[in-house]
């Protein structure tokens, strides 16, 4: 068995109670392992932990308690030196929710050469990098542009293609698409997955939007900071209400094939992730009756 | 009846410079009284210009916004030939008579922004008093009314917001995300509009929140009579919530009507880019298939009814 | 989609724009002081041709070269009449007019031919120091153009401990971030107008009173941006000026270091074009 990309076990997060309150546990007892190349969704509503589960992959929080291994880097030691942690940055890129508050240039190249920057890329590779990852997220003609005059979307891309500069192994969508609208959302989504399945690039994208978690390979659902869910997102949205208990429902289709399967429709089949998927399932249900009634 | 109508309205963001932009071309719009209207278009299809049109907080450079049928960016002297005649101002010395319709004119544009309430894009962002009552309080307040009004109309937009008692002499910046929202959106209401215009009141929020707060809406629509207009880019939560709807595509309105109306026309929706609603696609997937279902379905209830529907036939014509 | 136009920058492809930022630093530093070095009418001719020159040269608009000057016209006429009225010298232009003040005061208005030149030597100087300045720096150079010059400039001052990188990152972020704040104050302005706030009528003390539902969330929001931006900057390894590279690479070329010399030449030649007095010299 290879080994994981990301390996926790026990994972454990509270934040420091102020004032000598108790310490507030934001993730308690996580075990997942990731592999390199996955593409995987994390769910959960609002205040669920997902975004915290997100810092630590890359050290913004340190752990509790419990085992998190980053890429072969033992995260929960708690004595990397700056080299380390570093290092483990550039290979964990992680993209935010506000995409005014993180990119830091008045120019866009500038703004997607600051992560290589810092790391000592030297010209003239420097600039490949630079153009090469702006190419990558389909941003090139804005290469001279100010960030201020871009959609929401293309912000997104060119924080996307910063991260990309520093040639990084796995990147974080830090709910990335929440502040979009539908097209910018798209534009996002479609840069994500074209990284996870051109480049190869390890994706974890933490979000509230269940199409999104459609388009992953695997969807890790976290409620109250523990681990709910973990599979497909077939398996997943089969759980319907599992998922509406903590605050969370299932796609429009996927819903309505449990609805149609409640009302005494005899519906066969699990791929109910997609409006693709969905429609199968139904055609194949009518046809059959159909078959029968001929 | 029409609540508000924006005739031939045309907004035009730093004329005369090289960043000129139209938001608005020749819109012509009804908003129906008593009626949940959904805006619905791109970022830049102009939808926030026009919500700032309806409580005058932008002028607009051509074109007229009627409230109740009265012109809310006239002027005095546009009016005085007309109210001239009007019974209360003809028994005064014409002098006297023009001082009295500038000061209602002026009363008018002061009184506008209470009359039409809008919540802005991300309103959490607006709050900044010590206590959640204190916030609420804040437009009451510019309203000139007294301590005691203030007090029933805070407790009121509280309610309809879903805030619980407890929470209002909690500082506003300690609440969570989904909370502070409500505190804003209860600030607005607390000043009882005719008018109630919310620009993206579920952007970012979970599906549970959303949910609450479109639910939280509709229920203040219901039980108050009052106007309101929801903009959003969700096709899915319009289709769920909306009476009425008007479509907003590069500047231009390109459709109005009741929902059903406007999602009749769902082929010219998908020219202009907009996202239809998942359910709405898998239906039209479905009839190409050769499933014999209506076309405009846009709500999960409606697809579940039909499609069950279809299957009791096809299990009715086998006996 | 409001933009906004921001800083004086106006984008062309003119020599001076294409001029390594460093230069132009130097140059406006030199264009300063010859401004200053002109005493005679013949000095400062060349001053206001050398003016026109540059504002050809940079392709920068007259009519914006001109509205710039515009809000200086209160101070330049009181210069001038200050001057006008003030300077005592030999040539006396006027009869002696006097105004009775009071009692027995009186105020004697006397006009020399120095005072009229001083004030035309003044407004010229004002003038072309502000033609050369917005034409050699403000208008050609993007603000991080020049935050990049400066850091490079001021570099020496490292060996004193002064942190030149922390500061030009600095300049850098708050030119980044000055317009999204101004949208984020035209958002909140109007949040609070809709909730029938009242900027514009009242007293200074009223006035600045309604702005604290302003300025409260803005201030708020700064800090939410200031810490989610250093989140996102530690997420891209930044860990201070030290082994950093740089994609913009600043080369000084012949034509740089031409020009500069072309200015000194000039603020030579402004030297000894002092001693020829015509008409007029100032003292």
């Amino acid at each position: 068995m290879t080994e994981a990309f990301i390996h926790a076990e026990n994972l454990t997060f509270s934040y420091k109670g102020s004032n000598g309150a108790d310490d507030i546990p934001a993730l308690t007892n996580i075990s997942l392992d990731i592999q390199k190349g996955e593409y995987v969704a994390v769910l959960g509503h609002n205040g669920s932990g997902k975004s915290t589960f997100a810092k630590l992959l890359n050290l913004i929080l340190e752990p509790t308690s419990g085992t998190l291994i980053v890429g072969g880097t033992d995260l929960s030691s708690g004595d990397l030196s700056e080299a380390e942690l570093i290092a483990l940055r550039r290979r964990v890129g992680m993209v935010f929710q506000n995409p005014d508050n993180q990119l830091v240039a008045t120019i866009v190249e500038d703004d997607v050469a600051f992560g290589p920057e810092n790391l000592g890329v030297p010209m003239p590779e420097l600039r490949e990098r630079v153009d090469g990852a702006l190419a990558t997220v389909g941003m090139s003609e804005y290469a001279d542009r100010e960030p201020h005059h871009l959609s929401g979307g293309q912000k997104q891309r060119v924080a996307i293609a910063g991260i990309l500069a520093m040639r990084p192994e796995c990147i974080i969508f830090d709910e990335s698409t929440a502040m979009l609208d539908p097209l910018g959302r798209r534009e996002v989504l479609d840069t994500i997955r074209a990284l996870n399945r051109e480049n190869g690039m390890t994706v974890i994208n933490i979000t509230h939007y269940m199409n999104e978690a459609a388009l992953a390979d695997r969807v890790v659902v976290i409620n109250d900071g523990t681990l709910l869910m973990d599979g497909t997102p077939d398996e997943v949205f089969a759980r319907r209400d599992e998922l509406r208990a903590v605050g969370l429902e299932v796609p429009q289709c996927a819903e309505l094939i449990h609805r149609l399967r409640e009302a005494g429709v005899p519906i066969e089949g699990t791929a109910i992730s997609t409006a693709k998927g969905c429609a199968e399932l139904l055609v194949a249900a009518f046809s059959k009756r159909g078959n029968e009634n001929g | 009846m029409d609540k508000l109508c924006l005739e031939h309205i045309g907004y035009t963001y730093s004329v005369g410079t090289p960043f000129e932009y139209t938001a608005l071309d020749d819109v012509t719009a009804h908003i129906r009284d008593d009626r949940i209207t959904g805006v619905i278009g791109h970022t830049g299809s102009g939808k926030s210009t026009m919500m700032m049109l309806l409580n005058g907080l932008v002028k607009p450079t051509k074109g007229k916004v009627y409230l109740d049928g009265y012109d809310i960016n006239s002027t005095a002297k546009e009016l005085y030939s007309d109210w001239l005649k009007r019974p209360e101002y003809q028994n005064m010395r014409k002098s006297t008579a023009k001082k009295a319709i500038k000061a209602e004119v002026q009363r008018r544009k002061r009184g506008l922004c209470f009359r039409v309430g809008l919540v802005m894009q991300y309103p959490e962002y607006q709050l900044f008093e010590e206590t959640v009552y204190k916030d609420i309080a804040y437009g009451p307040k510019n309203m000139g009314l007294s301590e005691e009004e203030i007090r029933e109309r805070v407790l009121y937009g509280a309610r309809f917001s879903g805030l619980s008692d407890d929470l209002l002499e909690k500082s506003p910046f300690d609440l969570s995300g989904g909370q502070k929202r409500r505190v804003a959106i209860a600030g607005v209401i607390a000043m009882k509009p005719e008018v109630l215009v919310l620009d993206e009141p579920a952007a970012g929020l979970d599906p549970l929140g959303r949910e609450q707060i479109f639910n939280e809406i509709r229920q203040y629509q219901r039980s108050t009579h009052s106007t309101v207009i929801i903009v959003s880019h969700s096709m899915e939560d319009m289709a769920e919530y909306c009476d009425d709807m008007i479509v907003l595509a590069h500047s231009k309105a390109i459709a109005e009507g009741t929902t059903a109306e406007v999602f009749a026309q769902i082929s010219m929706l998908d020219e202009v880019g907009l996202d239809i609603p998942q359910i709405t696609q898998l239906i039209r997937m479905l009839r190409k298939r050769g499933i014999d279902v209506p076309e405009n379905v846009y709500t999960v209830d409606r697809a579940v009814e039909l499609l069950r529907d279809h299957y009791q036939a096809l299990k009715g014509s086998q006996t | 989609m409001k933009s906004i136009a921001f800083g004086q920058y106006y984008p062309a492809n003119s020599p001076i724009h294409r001029m390594d930022p460093r230069a132009k630093v130097i140059l406006t530093v030199l264009y300063i002081v010859c401004t200053f070095l002109c005493r005679n009418t013949l000095c400062f001719a060349a001053l206001l041709l050398s003016a026109v020159f540059l504002t050809v040269l940079s392709r920068v608009p007259i009519g914006m070269i001109l509205r710039s000057i515009r809000p200086l016209i209160v101070i330049l006429t009181f210069t001038s009449l200050i001057n006008v009225f003030m300077t005592k010298g030999e040539r006396l232009l006027t009869p002696s007019w006097e105004i009775p003040l009071w009692g027995a005061h009186v105020w004697r208005i006397r006009i020399f031919a120095e005072g009229l030149w001083n004030a035309l030597f003044m407004v010229v100087r004002i003038v072309a120091l502000l033609i050369g300045t917005s034409v050699l720096l403000s208008y050609t150079t993007t603000p991080i153009a020049l935050t990049d010059a400066l850091e490079r400039l001021f570099s020496p001052l490292k060996k004193i401990k002064v942190p030149v990188h922390d500061i030009a990152m600095m300049t850098t972020i708050a030119l980044r971030f000055i317009p999204t704040l101004m949208d984020e104050t035209q958002r909140i302005m109007n949040a609070q107008k809709a909730r029938g706030a009242d900027f514009t009528s009242g007293g200074l003390i009223k006035r600045a009173k309604a702005l604290l539902p302003v300025l409260i969330p803005l201030l708020v929001s700064a800090f939410n941006r200031a810490y989610e931006l250093a989140s996102a900057m530690e997420c891209r390894c930044y860990h201070g000026g030290e082994g950093r590279t740089r994609l913009k690479i600043l080369h000084l070329r012949v034509s740089d270091v031409f020009a500069v010399l072309l200015l000194v030449a000039f603020g030579v030649g402004i030297f000894f074009l002092n001693r020829v007095g015509i008409l007029y010299t100032m003292k």
